[in-house]
């Protein structure tokens, strides 16, 4: 600017180009990515942090001002002062900060160390106390870049809560993140970028498997094993309904099942070579990919004989006592030994459990409770 | 979710960053918050605290005191001699803070620019404005000052505001510009370090514009406002008899020309700060 003939070399970075989507009021969008693929920076043009060079974004509401948690907290003043100066940075004004205080403080369960300079809280202190600021922030879209990376976690738990509940306001939210657990959980869409580039967007779940993909290359084919000597069997679809509920329609690979009620998780199996007694098995992951729920029909004994070219339908009734939360349904077929796998689903279906109240552990089991004084 | 069609807000189109826009009463409590902060945040955890924002310039002051009353006779025939070296000091220590503040506000506050939506504007007004803070308590320090010494209260005091609102334009002016130019320029640093010092020296601090020849004066004064102002502030404040601004540059109309100055630096500073805003976070 001050040298106008002064030559510069330089290198043009993309940072984005060609990224074009619609978010819906009240939906729970999630960007996911590597490192370095532009999401942060999407997130900066949405929020009008960058300029976009080309293109434009717009925005129906209002727009939460920043983009991280805890944004400029210094750490020689105390978390009193810092609450109120992150939230008039929100937009808040000094009466309403000082009125919510206490409120705030106590989501952030740091009631004990309200003077201590910021300084010497601990780096899961602070995150608490900045996620605790934003959500009071009053706007129609929230834009979050990860947020849930630090955190014991019984706060994630009330984090997760709180996205629910302003889910359940119908706030928009655009989160960034690298948590697939996360993207599967909460967001009703997702998106890829890789280099800066659209990769796909549409279902969490979709999504999330095909950034184990850009991440990791192709985990496994789906389809029927052809090396030589080994048996070929192939799953030809896998569902999760309720006992007297229709078959799901092809393609639907979500169900919602009550607690309490009966479970069904159903595969249907093409042998293409003659197969003896194989062994068929249903697992269930919850949302943090712990294995909740493991079902083997060689616990039953045998399955018998099948001839090429048959079919088998294989259905596994349980009652539903799972906790509330999302489960993805693996479905496999393996060699009766157990010790090859034929063929399986991962994460074939996504089940949903959902119920008032929340106990905290993964099941629920019908208990009855009896207290004897004596 | 659905939102009915009355509910939902129109989509504007999201404009990124700028200097000013956005919703003004969260730009002025954005600013007023940051001084307030910085201010706050200078002397936390020396011992004498806000004290020192007066004992900087005091101890200044008590040095070129005794050098230029006692070794050098150099205040000699000047009245309130004292009160006017004080008074001009702190005076310039405002200048000082608010321009050198300036350069380096941006850099300072990065993570507010990267992370977050704002009025850039926001940055450099509250460095200035954490500086006015100094300069009120310091004024303070002087009004006890000028009362100890003797120096009678005039109607022409009111023209001191006035004289304070032209040197904060010029500060604040050189404060937007500066800060915009760091960003790309690094050597600026330096560079505005060695200006403050020539400019120490250039302005009728030490001494006073009616003892230097008339000519070099005249030029003087055209091409620094600071010793406009702090001629008019002489006449003003401590000597009715001492010339004013005016007569020393030679005319009233001579007088645009420093007045002149102060204007094309603020307009300056804002307008390369307006253009240069929309890209401040990244080029930081």
């Amino acid at each position: 600017m001050l040298h106008p003939r002064r030559s510069r070399t330089f290198s043009e970075l993309r940072a984005l180009e060609d990224v074009s989507f619609d978010i819906a009021p009240g939906e729970f969008f999630g960007i996911v990515g590597r490192n370095g693929s532009g999401k942060s920076t999407l997130l900066k043009c949405l929020a009008g942090i960058y300029g976009v060079d080309a293109g434009r974004v717009d925005v129906r509401g209002r727009l939460s001002p920043f983009i991280e948690l805890g944004v400029g907290f210094h750490p020689e003043l105390s978390a009193r002062d810092n609450v109120t100066i992150n939230a008039i940075m929100l937009g808040l004004t000094r009466k309403q900060a000082l009125e919510r205080f206490d409120e705030i403080i106590a989501f952030a369960e740091l009631e004990e160390f309200v003077d201590l300079k910021l300084k010497n809280y601990s780096s899961g202190m602070s995150v608490r106390l900045g996620f605790a600021v934003a959500i009071q922030v009053d706007a129609d879209v929230l834009l979050v870049d990860e947020v849930l990376a630090v955190g014991d976690a019984s706060f994630q738990q009330k984090c997760f809560d709180e996205f629910d509940r302003l889910k359940a306001e119908g706030r928009t939210i655009v989160f960034v993140t690298h948590g697939m657990d996360a993207v599967r959980r909460f967001c009703d869409r997702a998106m890829l970028l890789e280099r800066g580039e659209m990769i796909d967007i549409g279902k969490p779940d979709t999504i999330a498997s095909k950034y184990a993909e850009v991440n990791f290359g192709k985990v496994g084919d789906d389809g029927p094993s052809s090396a030589p000597g080994v048996l070929r069997a192939r799953i030809k679809r896998t569902w999760c309904a309720t006992a007297d509920g229709p078959v799901p329609e092809i393609g639907d690979d979500t169900a919602t099942v009550a607690q309490g009620d009966e479970c069904v998780a159903c595969m249907e199996v093409e042998f293409s070579d003659p197969v003896e007694d194989p062994v068929f098995s249903i697992t269930f992951r919850n949302d943090v990919r712990h294995t909740i729920y493991v079902a083997r029909s060689d616990r039953g004994g045998p399955t018998g004989a099948f001839a090429a070219g048959q079919r088998a339908n294989v259905k596994f009734r349980f009652p539903n006592w799972l906790a509330h939360s999302v489960y993805t349904l693996t479905s496999a077929v393996l060699t009766s030994n157990g010790r090859v796998t034929l063929d399986q689903h991962v994460d074939a279906v996504t089940l949903r459990v959902e119920t008032e109240r929340r106990s905290g552990g993964v099941a629920e089991l019908p208990t009855t409770i009896e207290v004897e004084r004596s | 979710m659905s939102v009915t069609a009355e509910a939902a807000p129109a989509a504007v189109q999201s404009r990124g960053p700028s200097a000013l826009g956005g919703d003004l009463r969260r730009a002025l409590s954005l600013t007023w918050m940051l001084a307030v902060t910085d201010f706050k945040l200078r002397y936390f955890g020396s011992v004498l605290g806000y004290l020192w924002t007066l004992m900087r310039p005091l101890m200044l002051f008590g040095v070129l005191y005794f050098v230029f009353t006692q070794v050098i006779k150099f205040g000699e025939g000047v009245e309130y001699y004292p009160v006017y070296l004080l008074t001009s000091i702190v005076l310039f220590t405002y200048f000082s803070e608010t321009t050198s503040g300036g350069v380096g506000c941006l850099m300072a506050r990065e993570n507010l620019l990267r992370k977050m939506h704002f009025p850039r504007i926001a940055i450099p007004i509250s460095v200035s404005l954490s500086a006015l803070f100094n300069l009120g308590l310091n004024l303070v320090a002087v009004f006890v000052f000028a009362m100890i010494s003797g120096v009678p209260i005039r109607l022409s005091w009111l023209q001191f505001p006035f004289l304070v609102l032209l040197l904060a334009a010029f500060a604040i002016g050189f404060a937007m510009l500066l800060s915009v130019l760091y960003v790309r320029f690094r050597d600026i640093q330096p560079i505005w370090d060695v200006v403050l010092q020539i400019t120490f020296y250039a302005s009728p601090i030490l001494y006073v514009v009616s003892a230097l020849p008339a000519q070099f004066v005249r030029e003087m004064m055209a091409a620094n406002p600071l010793a406009t102002i702090l001629t008019q502030m002489r006449h003003a404040v401590l000597d009715p008899s001492a010339p004013t601004a005016a007569e020393t540059i030679g005319s009233d109309v001579r007088l645009l020309i420093p007045l002149g100055l102060i204007v094309l630096v603020f307009a300056f500073g804002l307008w390369l700060f307006t253009r240069e805003a929309p890209r401040i976070a990244e080029n930081l």
